[in-house]
């Protein structure tokens, strides 16, 4: 026995192996706190970077504020957080359908091959960088949306309908409505691409069990697939939504930055990412923090919706219903 | 037992089988029609990249630097680099980070750290691109009194960072437990084994997950407008003011003259090739490790 | 209803009178007639002529591979979801052909109910709606109506005392057997004249297959049943009429006891006995 070679890792001494691990442990864990530090520092710089704009106009004097005036060196942050609720909920609304639809579509009827056509596709759009949406929202969609626009605002001109006017605004192209579809046409891809994740996730003996009850394929999918996918559909909605939420140069290009309100449905608005890159520019002092305080509660929004977007996977994932 | 009484006594009269078909039929007309209004506006994107940019790219468009529209408007040569420069630097730095958040997740799965650092970094990647920017605005921009090509580097790193983390863990964990035991029964310390044996299974996975970060990353222009600043020139300097492909195309589109927009045109197809590249690169390497 | 099984020896060398009265007055419930199932270019199962008494167990046994689960698949068009697969022949139900033109595949399933090697409930239902589910999707709304069927069905299905008091607790909290059975009693509820298994106990403890054997011989008094499983014991326990599959053929079929004892082929000889499989 004498002549068999010894184990590798024989000759390193005890202390060497113990330090070797702990050293790779502590690298790791250095830069998994630094990870963590990143999102804490986030928070921080932008609250304080804020501070000076909360202590002038206290906290709910500032979110509540309807009034953005640089000269006046006057900020409220009322118009934003408006615009940016109202631009992102209603482009989740639009998406939501769609996106749900595209993605049975692509994961239970395709054929194999448009299946995953359609799927890669659907991933590559998600990947497409906003700017390029912006673009083409800017430059192709907002001039055929300006003369949709025109024409039914002559014709409530015509019909003296004065309400109508009221809520429509002016037909500049670039406003709430033109936002609105750049975002939902931006969200869809990617709320649909994590819809179709989890349901290409669910067993093909969830669809079996189904199929052998006599279930059409509608009702397979409708009793059991999407109660088993529901989790991960709606995370990805919520995931969607706050993407609208953040979502920063498609939104700036198209929606004419205007923070008076009241908003309109044709004409220009903001949103809190549209205004800090649009005001940015001069921003100093008092202006510069109020910018960064919007920031901050942009952070505290989104934070907030991917939490619960987490939480609901967690919740409502088969796996962890039990 | 109770004799079981006929099913036809308990279902509605003359059967719903031709409802519940009529239904299925629907169904799958509604999901077909969505499906194109979700296609068709898509379609209208790409189209319109592509054939505007195709219309605009040629080698000068490739090879110049930023000139006044005046002389002929030049090229986006300053913003390639630039765009390819910060990422390099940007996945450096969010690979590492990222890299061994992933290799800590998976490989440590019971330390405690876990779970926070699993929250905090899905959490970081849903975070909007342009609070990653804002941030480094205020704690490297604002104090050094600059924007560099260095700063936007950091912007797009914190992008990148959750990004690869996860797909990190999501691979190193399709490695069977097998492998680390056949190590460690070596006598292999974990450290060792953890690096010679998981890590060079995974490469293609880690491969992954940089061409998905750098995807995401290639892509943000709000980040670099307060970090990089954009620029006019070629630089391979980093210290320096630097232009994004991105930035490019977000300045260009807001501009009155026509040749700008075209222009913007052409900086979005190669955006959108680049990205296109690294997907389906990233699309590769899954399917060779697989 | 919990009637000892009437024979409980491991090979059925001492065989039941019940076995034996059956074996008069057979009619098929269901028939193959020269069923082919191709995979793309590949032979799935290949001309398979074989009869599915009524109110029998039929087993159908033979080596990893060879067709079984692919032949009993067949018998409920489940085929039909995998796009590559191709059927030739006929298989029939009370002598209609299930793949004649214009035969509905879902009003087929309704008829030919199947449980599932791995127990499959619906993780999101509760125990009574996994059971209710079938006659929900019939249109079955009234609440009497579901009652009854639920419990009627979990009777049978040996799981009614287990639950009766929990009806609205997740189908997912079961233990395995008795989500199998849950299973059970879930096909059951769409009253079939056919029941399919597919390998039903290859996922449970020895206690639990136990139970679902014991079913069994009750079940066919109600339902017409054919069991894929590896097991050869229990395919000696539980059935009437055995066929053994090799490589995609039929290679031989009679009732359980004379093949068993008195195998015609040389290749189920050697299977049966042990010496290849």
């Amino acid at each position: 026995m004498a002549s068999q070679p010894p184990p590798i890792g024989a000759r390193q001494s005890p202390l060497y192996r113990a330090f070797g691990d702990r050293i790779f442990l502590a690298a790791l864990l250095l830069f998994g706190l630094i990870v963590i530090g990143i999102v804490i520092l986030m928070g921080w710089q932008l609250a304080a970077g804020g501070s000076q704009a909360f202590a002038q106009f206290g906290l709910l004097g500032f979110l509540g504020g309807v009034t953005w005036d640089p000269v006046a060196d006057i900020y409220g942050a009322w118009p934003f957080i408006i615009g940016t609720l109202i631009t992102s909920l209603a482009a989740i609304v639009l998406a939501f359908f769609p996106a749900i639809a595209v993605a049975i579509y692509a994961v239970e009827y395709a054929p194999r091959w448009l299946g995953s056509i359609l799927q890669y596709a659907l991933e590559l759009l998600a990947a497409l960088p906003s700017v390029i949406y912006g673009l083409w929202g800017l430059l192709v969609l907002a001039p055929i949306l300006r003369s949709q626009q025109q024409s039914i605002v002559t014709w409530a001109l015509e019909n003296q309908q004065d309400w109508l006017l009221a809520i429509l605004g002016p037909p500049i192209g670039f406003g709430m409505t033109t936002a609105v579809i750049v975002l939902a046409v931006m969200v869809i891809p990617y709320a649909a691409s994590l819809a179709k994740d989890s349901i290409a996730l669910v067993p093909g003996a969830q669809r079996e069990a189904a199929y052998a009850l006599g279930a059409t394929k509608w009702e397979v999918i409708k009793n059991a697939v999407l109660p088993y996918a529901k989790g991960g559909i709606l995370a990805g909605i919520i995931l969607g939504f706050t993407r609208a939420l953040g979502e920063t140069m498609a939104v700036v290009m198209v929606i004419g930055n205007n923070n008076n309100l009241p908003f309109t449905l044709f004409g220009s608005a903001t949103t809190i990412p549209a205004s800090i890159i649009n005001e940015f520019g001069e921003a100093m002092d008092l202006k510069l923090s109020a910018l960064l305080a919007l920031g901050f509660v942009l952070f505290i929004m989104s934070g907030l919706m991917n939490l619960l977007a987490a939480w609901i996977v967690k919740r409502m994932s088969v796996e962890g219903r039990l | 037992m109770t004799p079981p009484s006929s099913i036809a006594s308990v279902i509605p009269k003359g059967g719903n089988l031709r409802i519940r078909r009529v239904w299925n039929s629907v169904m799958l007309v509604l999901l077909v029609l969505g499906s194109i209004v979700v296609v068709s506006p898509l379609i209208a994107v790409l189209g319109a990249v592509l054939v505007n940019g195709l219309a605009t790219i040629n080698w000068a468009f490739l090879t110049q630097e930023f000139r006044p529209v005046t002389e002929g408007g030049g090229g986006v040569w300053h913003a390639i680099v630039g765009t390819l420069l910060m990422n390099l630097l940007a996945l450096l730095i969010g690979g590492l980070l990222g890299f061994a958040g992933g290799v800590l997740l998976s490989e440590y799965p019971d330390h405690p750290i876990n779970p926070y650092l699993r929250t905090i970094s899905d959490l970081l990647n849903g975070l909007p691109a342009l609070l990653k920017g804002l941030v480094i605005y205020a704690i490297i921009v604002l104090p050094t009194g600059m924007f560099s090509g260095y700063a936007g580097a950091l912007a797009l790193a914190i992008i990148l960072t959750p990004i690869v983390l996860r797909a990190t863990e999501g691979v190193l964990q399709l490695v069977p437990w097998s492998v680390r035991e056949a190590g460690l029964a070596l006598g292999l310390p974990r450290w060792r084994v953890i690096i010679s044996l998981v890590i060079p299974a995974a490469t293609a996975g880690v491969v992954t997950g940089l061409m998905l970060g750098f995807a995401r990353a290639a892509g943000e222009a709000a980040p670099l407008y307060f970090t990089a600043g954009g620029s006019q020139f070629l630089n391979f300097n980093l210290g320096q003011q630097t232009e994004s492909l991105a930035l490019t195309i977000f300045k260009y589109a807001n501009e009155p003259s026509v040749l700008r927009q075209e222009q913007a045109w052409g900086a979005a197809l190669i955006l959108t090739i680049m990205v296109l590249i690294a997907s389906l690169l990233a699309r590769w390497a899954t399917r060779k490790y697989n | 209803m919990n009637e000892q099984k009437p024979y409980s020896v491991s090979l059925p060398t001492g065989q039941s009178e019940t076995k034996l009265t059956l074996a008069e007055g057979l009619r098929p419930r269901m028939e193959t007639r020269g069923l082919s199932v191709y995979y793309g270019k590949k032979m799935g199962v290949r001309n398979v002529s074989m009869p599915i008494y009524a109110n029998t167990v039929t087993a159908l046994i033979g080596p990893s591979g060879c067709g079984k689960t692919t032949f009993l698949r067949a018998l409920n068009r489940m085929h039909d979801l995998t796009p590559i697969a191709r059927i030739e022949g006929e298989a029939l139900l009370d002598g209609q052909n299930i793949y004649a033109p214009g035969v509905d595949a879902v009003e087929i399933r309704r008829k030919i109910g199947m449980v599932f090697q791995k127990p499959n409930p619906f993780p999101t239902l509760t125990i009574y709606d996994n059971v209710a589910a079938g006659l929900k999707l019939m249109g079955v709304r009234r609440r009497d109506v579901l009652d009854e069927a639920v419990e009627r069905s979990l009777t049978q299905a040996v799981l009614w005392d287990e639950v009766k008091d929990r009806l609205r607790a997740p189908g997912m909290s079961l233990s395995g057997g008795q989500q199998q059975r849950l299973c059970i009693a879930r096909a059951l509820t769409v009253q079939p004249e056919v029941l399919l298994m597919d390998e039903p106990t290859s996922a449970l403890d020895p206690i639990s297959t136990q139970s679902i054997e014991d079913l069994l011989t009750e079940l066919k008094k109600h339902v017409t049943i054919a069991i894929v499983t590896h097991n050869m014991q229990q395919a000696g326990r539980v059935s009437d009429f055995t066929g053994y599959f090799l490589l995609g053929d039929l290679i031989e079929f009679g009732p359980t006891n004379q093949l068993f004892t008195n195998p015609k082929d040389a290749h189920t000889e050697a299977y049966i006995t042990g010496r290849f499989g």
